[in-house]
């Protein structure tokens, strides 16, 4: 059930990623008219908490799930809407995430794409909330060792914080365009628990780049960068499905053997400039700026952001 | 949460066969309008949810002004609200009208 009048690739237009709702990145993102959605807003499953703050419901959620197809591939996709209650996890909304991860069990698709866009766990209904993180993360390893790659998309304007933190955090592969951005407490969070000194949630450029898509790609957060673009997130998710790790024993070895390497390396810095200088970016205040063939090309010469953990 | 319900008949049935769409987010300041094609061709309902009280007349201004306008025979529209003014429902709702056309 898309939400289109007038075809926009058949005009030639870019969609922004950033600005696209949850549903429009879906209809870009996979082969023309391949979405199925499971659970759709027809249902009317919606929130059974929100009712008692006085708090609208959405007819989905804010979870919109289903399989489609990616350049042919067979796909499950799970796609969050930042901007109905801030993404957020709530019961019904981590059921469907659950749900479809479980079923991939039994489908073996070629690939789970999850197109995070969550500030995290739905104060309202917490306790269902944080429950969903955990059954979220343990279906994905699931998924993973049974060998379905498991790709999170990260570009909207809630960007992944939170559980959605923790939840990319055990993704094969992550993508990430300069707007997404990846942590678990959030830049208010921080600033209410820590005070304004530690950090100014009201910086934009101390925010992005601390918890931004090029910082988290520089220091190998996250697997791939992508313009903002529908059609660039489509090409990345491709690219990666290819490229996703074995989920064995040497991977989780690399993979602790890397963050350990890069606390000892980096951990006195003061700002992620510092972390920049030190991977040998020789103009650290300028990455914020660069396009994305330059910072692509940035990339290359750095080559060690390239790694076979996660 | 306020509940409002309308009903109107009209005078054909909205072209078109999609049997469902959706458009719009509930966001501060948006609304969701969720339309299916289940109605007998010359009857349409509006079943409204919204947090704020009090509008029920514009409400109803704003729907039947729409219903004047597309002639949405057939469907079943509800919308989830989340405080959108009128020019932002009216527009949502000729947008729903359209998909189900398209």
């Amino acid at each position: 059930m898309g939400e289109r009048i007038i075809d926009p690739a058949a005009k030639g237009w870019a969609i922004s990623w950033y600005e696209a709702s949850a549903r429009a990145r879906l209809d870009g993102l996979l082969d023309a008219g391949s979405f199925r959605e499971v659970v759709g807003p027809e249902e009317r499953r919606m929130s059974p908490h929100l009712p008692l703050f006085d708090l609208p419901r959405a007819f989905d959620d804010g979870m919109i799930v289903g399989s489609g197809r990616l350049d042919g591939q067979a796909v499950l996709v799970a796609a969050q809407e930042g901007r109905f209650m801030g993404g957020a996890f709530g019961e019904v909304h981590g059921a469907k995430l659950v749900g479809l991860l479980r079923a991939a069990l039994a489908l073996k698709p070629a690939a789970v794409l999850i197109l995070f866009d969550t500030g995290g766990v739905r104060l309202q209904e917490a306790n269902a909330g944080e429950t969903a993180i955990a059954e979220v993360m343990r279906a994905i390893t699931d998924l993973r060792a049974a060998g379905v790659p498991v790709i999170g998309l990260i570009g909207g304007r809630a960007g992944a914080y939170g559980g959605g933190g923790l939840i990319a955090g055990t993704c094969s592969r992550l993508a990430v365009s300069e707007g997404g951005r990846i942590s678990v407490s959030g830049p208010e969070v921080i600033e209410t628990n820590k005070g304004a000194e530690e950090f100014d949630s009201r910086d934009r450029a101390l925010v992005w780049r601390t918890m931004g898509g090029k910082h988290r790609r520089l220091i190998g957060g996250a697997d791939a960068y992508a313009d903002d673009s529908v059609a660039a997130f489509r090409q990345v998710a491709l690219d990666l499905i290819g490229r996703a790790p074995a989920f064995d024993l040497a991977t989780l070895e690399a993979e602790q053997a890397r963050l350990e390497e890069r606390l000892t390396r980096f951990g006195d810095c003061r700002d992620a400039t510092e972390i920049w200088a030190r991977l040998g970016v020789n103009d650290p205040e300028a990455v914020p700026a660069l396009a994305t063939a330059d910072f692509d090309a940035l990339l290359a010469n750095l080559r060690e952001t390239t790694h076979d953990a996660r | 949460m306020e509940k409002l319900s309308f009903r109107h008949a009209t005078s054909r049935a909205l072209p078109g066969a999609k049997p469902q769409a959706i458009t719009g987010v509930v966001a501060s300041g948006n609304l969701e309008v969720l339309l299916e094609r289940t109605l007998a061709p010359t009857e349409c309902t509006v079943e409204i949810e919204t947090p704020i009280r009090g509008y029920g007349e514009v409400w109803a201004a704003v729907v039947a002004d729409f219903v004047a306008r597309s002639q949405p025979g057939g469907l079943r529209i509800t919308i989830n609200d989340g405080g959108a003014r009128p020019d932002t429902v009216s527009l949502r709702l000729l947008q729903g009208a359209r998909l189900m056309e398209v």
